[in-house]
């Protein structure tokens, strides 16, 4: 098969072609690698892009898959990680300086899943330093740049997984959601992706960041990538106390187009101040699409959707400040040299180590948990979070799925957002009481602006309901094609 | 509450951080803070008397591992990232 | 002229719990090893490793609860107490402070003023630090994550004590109740069991308690009690001179026995507890706790009434052989394979204390096992060796646990049964003493006893001195 061609297939499509012996892994991970050379210097996609392990693994899997050991949908088919999930032997490091030249002894959960189901390796995405940022741009190690227009971002903090998809550079890759970090990016660069349910997929090996909300899911060219991929990596793990057991992880079983009688609700608080009117307008055709194929589409009052981004700011930083304790320049990780004395090498360590962004969230964090504020707020926002958590009860209640944008804007110019932190906190506002709520949410492309820049469709199921999302999810994408 | 993050506390929190913040830098976290905190003050406006704060999402509990020895000798895994290392074990200037 | 003062002192005690595994993943909690070489990315702090409970843990410390009438929280969590420092690899530690797993205890505990109950405001599940090995010569420290996650209990009692005879009575009572369950083996000096002493003083009469201290690293009784008692007149000294006392944690220097302040402007005291999203609640049902009760072993009251009414040995006896859950355990196991209660009283109340003392030992170090204890005391009722040659026997046991049949027969401390040789020796003790036997003769029953005497110094101890008695009356 032409290299251009292999490039054209999606995650599925190519698993397929391996198997019928019409392309090899080996085959399609060089043209990842080619298209890698090709754009990698303009997009930035990669921290880490682990070549030669990726063709050895290649080899291994192709020899597998013709001795008939590796049989699955996606065995062969060349995947990226966000730099954020520990890999054996690969460095990890989160975008930071705190981390770089780090070598984890153990696997991510996910990825190791991924590996054993023949799922090649090629490297490590960029993102937004520990995962903190929407745009990519807090990365240590650069910006990554929006395949659709390099002027832009590709959003984040899941940028470079999102842009590696769009650019041809990987068939799919695994992000990590606290707040909106796969559906946003994957909004702004025109691909799908999808965050599960809390707890359907392991966090062990995944750097936390807000660990009560942190979840691992594909970003992907098709919902059917989308689906094949969590069918993979969703699995109960031992190693974390909040994976959950769940029997109804078939996700790919779901993909019929059909929404004859499902029920769709618009909250009205989502098309309020701030949504751009391009956006507001591609998000209702697609209701609108969704109606015609047989869904009952309605508006109604989510309510407390404008509580949400302060909860979700003052339990995340909360989680943070404590999570990221642990680097500290004693275990591994950058140390500040020539430090007088423990605690002064804390300090100059972390402070040289940390970015802006992550000691913004740091500070803020430690600030709501310190001694006579942890009521006022961290308490208040995780009482919030019950009301949220109550709301969409309700929702879900009435509706099988709820229909928005999930972000107000298309993707910005680089630069534009990081100087005022609290607007880009702003642009979380879709995205954001999902994770509160621990809800599977998914993104997917329902048009573009006039710039060129594709706008993205959210839909929001209850818990548990991916099967419900992917199906409505898979019904737009066809409809949309014709 | 702009005004209520003074420098004392920025410095206060930065020492429960170990952060340490150059001049500029604690105006501006000082700034950050005030305007973040100040957006933070709008939950105030709901009423949430009575409601159980919700730390966990699920009523998911009792993930238990049974006392079984099941990792073996990996101290050189361990210590292979470590910024200095001696006889095993790990290195940080003196504590006492 | 001095005013008087009353001490006020409540415990924080930590307890090592007695499991193979550490408290949230699966490395051996065994002593020595290698530095590091019981760790893994859980309790070094790596990034991305997750903790899960170890449910020995939770059953030991329900065990705790129940066996010092806590309430038990049916659901309880884990928090994270943020602070810095190298022992510490995520710096915070996995703690309880919101709801812990026990509430609301107490134990009794009797001292020279008679019974007191020592009230027990909670006890919580947490986890190890590391160790911190200093070096003065490179003037660095070497950190050793063997322990860190090792599962701790710790126990939180009332101020109720006033003396620091009270806090040993105390101490002695938590741990004979946790040796008793198995829940640790409490050593102090090792660590297994540590306690910090959170004092203050007020004048006597007062209701409102005075400022009080906390003070750590106290690994002896002895060191507990000194402390105790030097930061008593530290803190009367203060208020005598008109200072007053600081809050603060003090550090007990064993070896100059005085305590420093560990302030420093880097403690700022404020953890930032909040719960760990990281594990689940636990919610402890009513059938986990029925499980952990009828598992509950007999605690050292129902013991001691239960030996008043199964063996005839006197209740001073009772009290000690309770007091100590080996020594009980080798009392009961002796006597199951049949020695005479008494008997085997007698030898765990004399040599073998006498032995402990005199070695320094606790009785959980007592090396011998029942079996040969028993053996020992066989020999000693069928008059295989008399009382001089068992007591030998029995400190080799002490020593390192021999078979005593072995033993008397390799060092030759057998009786001489044979009648015919302790005829020979009577005969010549006859033959060398004539003034005793003149004496014996002429009534004087006293001069038998030195004949007996002499038989026994010329068999070099071996003869039955019943069997010489015989034989002297029936030859004279």
């Amino acid at each position: 098969m032409e290299k251009t061609q292999i490039l054209q297939l999606s995650a599925v499509e190519l698993g397929r072609a391996i198997r019928e012996g019409r392309t090899t892994a080996v085959e399609a991970t060089e043209a990842v690698l080619e298209q890698i050379e090709k754009t990698e210097e303009q997009y930035n996609c990669y921290i880490t892009v682990a070549r030669e392990r990726a063709l050895e693994q290649a080899a291994q899997v192709q020899g597998k898959i013709e001795s008939g050991e590796l049989t699955g949908p996606l065995a062969g088919v060349p995947a990226a990680v966000k730099d954020n999930m520990c890999t054996e032997g690969i460095p990890t490091t989160c975008a930071s300086r705190m981390l770089e030249g780090f070598v984890p002894g153990y696997t991510c959960e996910a990825v190791r899943r991924l590996e054993q189901a023949g799922v090649i390796l090629v490297g490590k995405t960029n993102m937004d330093e520990f995962a903190m940022g929407s745009t990519t741009e807090t990365s240590a190690f650069g910006v990554t740049r929006n395949p659709h227009n390099p002027r832009h971002v590709p959003g984040g903090s899941s940028g470079g997984s999102a842009a590696a998809v769009a650019a041809g550079e990987c068939f799919f890759a695994l992000g990590s959601d606290t707040g909106g970090s796969i559906r946003q990016p994957a909004s702004h660069c025109g691909v799908v992706g999808m965050k599960p349910t809390y707890g359907t997929v392991s966090r062990y090996g995944l750097v936390a960041y807000g660990s009560s909300l942190d979840q691992i899911g594909p970003l992907g060219k098709t919902v059917e990538d989308c689906a094949a991929v969590l069918e993979l990596i969703a699995a109960h793990d031992e190693k974390d106390s909040t994976s959950l057991c769940r029997q109804d992880v078939d996700f790919t079983a779901a993909l019929k187009r059909d929404v004859e009688g499902m029920r769709i609700g618009i909250p009205r608080d989502y098309f309020g101040e701030g949504l751009e009117e391009e956006v507001a307008a591609a998000v209702r055709f697609a209701a609108e699409e969704l109606r015609i194929c047989g869904a009952v589409v309605e508006e109604f009052d989510l309510s407390l959707v404008e509580y949400a981004i302060p909860a979700y700011y003052t339990i995340a930083a909360a989680e943070a400040s404590s999570n990221l304790e642990r680097f500290d320049g004693v275990k591994y990780g950058y140390r500040a040299k020539d430090a007088e004395g423990l605690h002064q090498m804390y300090r100059r360590s972390r402070s040289e180590g940390f970015g802006p962004e992550v000691k913004r969230r740091i500070m803020l964090g430690s600030f709501v948990l310190s001694s006579g504020y942890y009521d006022a707020y961290y308490l208040k926002a995780l009482k919030v979070k019950a009301l949220i958590k109550k709301a969409f009860d309700s929702a879900f209640a009435r509706y099988d799925c709820v229909l928005g944008p999930v972000a107000p804007t298309t993707a910005p110019r680089l630069g534009e957002s990081l100087t005022d932190s609290l607007r880009m906190y702003l642009g979380d506002i879709y995205t954001i009481s999902v994770n509160l709520a621990g809800l599977p949410g998914i993104s997917l492309p329902c048009g573009t602006d006039s710039r060129g820049l594709p706008i993205g469709l959210q839909l929001i199921g209850d818990c548990f309901a991916e099967k419900k999302l992917l199906q409505a999810a898979y019904t737009f994408e066809q409809s949309r094609e014709g | 509450m702009a005004d209520r993050i003074s420098n004392e506390t920025i410095e206060y929190v930065g020492m429960l951080a170990k952060l340490e913040l150059s001049r500029e830098e604690k105006e501006a976290a000082g700034r950050d803070m005030g305007r973040m905190l100040e957006y933070i003050d709008k939950l105030k406006e709901l009423d949430t008397e009575g409601v159980e704060p919700m730390p966990h999402l699920f009523p998911e509990s009792n993930v238990f591992r049974e006392d079984i020895v099941a990792n073996g000798d990996d101290s050189e895994e361990i210590l292979r990232n470590a910024p200095e290392q001696r006889d095993g074990m790990f290195v940080v200037p003196r504590t006492f | 002229m001095r005013k008087e003062y009353e001490t006020v002192i409540g415990l924080e005690v930590h307890v090592e719990l007695a499991t193979r595994t550490k408290i949230f993943c699966g490395c051996s909690t065994a002593f020595g090893g290698r530095p590091n070489s019981h760790t893994c990315p859980v309790c070094t702090g790596m990034p991305g490793a997750l903790p899960v409970l170890n449910r020995k843990v939770l059953e030991h410390a329900v065990a705790v609860g129940l066996a010092t009438n806590c309430r038990i929280t049916r659901y309880c969590r884990f928090d994270r107490k943020n602070y810095f420092y190298p022992d510490n690899p995520q710096n915070y530690q996995i703690s309880q402070l919101y709801l812990p797993v026990c509430r609301n205890g107490y134990v009794e505990i009797e001292t020279g003023d008679g019974g007191k109950r020592v009230g027990i405001h909670e006890i919580h599940m947490e986890e190890d630090a590391g160790k911190l090995l200093h070096d003065e010569w490179q003037g660095c420290t070497l950190v050793d994550y063997n322990r860190s996650g090792v599962p701790l209990i710790e126990i939180v009692s009332e101020p109720d004590m006033r003396s620091a005879e009270e806090v040993i009575a105390y101490l002695e009572k938590l741990r004979l109740i946790i040796q008793y369950l198995g829940a640790s083996d409490c050593k102090l000096q090792e660590g297994s069991m540590r306690a910090d002493v959170n004092l203050s003083v007020r004048e006597a009469g007062t209701a409102e308690f005075g400022t009080r201290t906390e003070m750590k690293n106290l690994n002896s009784f002895r060191s507990i009690t000194r402390a105790i008692e030097g930061e008593r007149e530290r803190q009367i000294d203060l208020l005598e001179a008109g200072e007053k006392v600081v809050q603060e944690t003090r550090r007990w220097d064993e070896a100059k026995e005085v305590s420093y302040s560990m302030r420093s402007k880097e403690d700022a005291q404020d953890y930032r507890y909040f719960p760990d999203p990281d594990l689940t609640p636990v919610c402890i049902s009513e059938e986990f706790l029925e499980e952990i009760k009828s598992r509950q072993p007999e605690l050292p009251s129902e013991k001691r009434k239960r030996y008043r009414e199964q063996f005839e040995i006197p209740d001073y006896d009772i009290q000690i052989i309770t007091g100590s859950k080996h020594l009980a355990d080798l009392f009961e196991a002796t006597v199951e394979l049949g020695a005479q209660p008494k008997k085997v009283s007698n030898w765990l109340m004399g040599e073998t204390l006498r032995l402990l003392k005199e070695k320094e030992l606790d009785p959980e170090e007592i090396r011998f096992s029942p079996e040969h204890l028993a053996a020992l005391i066989a020999l000693s009722e069928s008059r295989a060796i008399n009382s001089n040659a068992a007591k030998q026997v029995f400190e080799a046991m002490f020593e390192e646990d021999v078979d005593p049949e072995a033993y008397v027969k390799e060092k030759g401390l057998g009786m001489v049964s044979d009648e015919n040789a302790l005829r020979v020796t009577v005969e010549q003790v006859i033959a060398a003493n004539p003034q005793s036997v003149e004496d014996y003769l002429g009534g004087k029953e006293r001069a038998l006893g030195f004949l007996v005497g002499q038989t026994m110094k010329a068999m070099k101890g071996k003869a039955d001195p019943a069997a010489a008695g015989r034989l002297l009356k029936e030859l004279l």
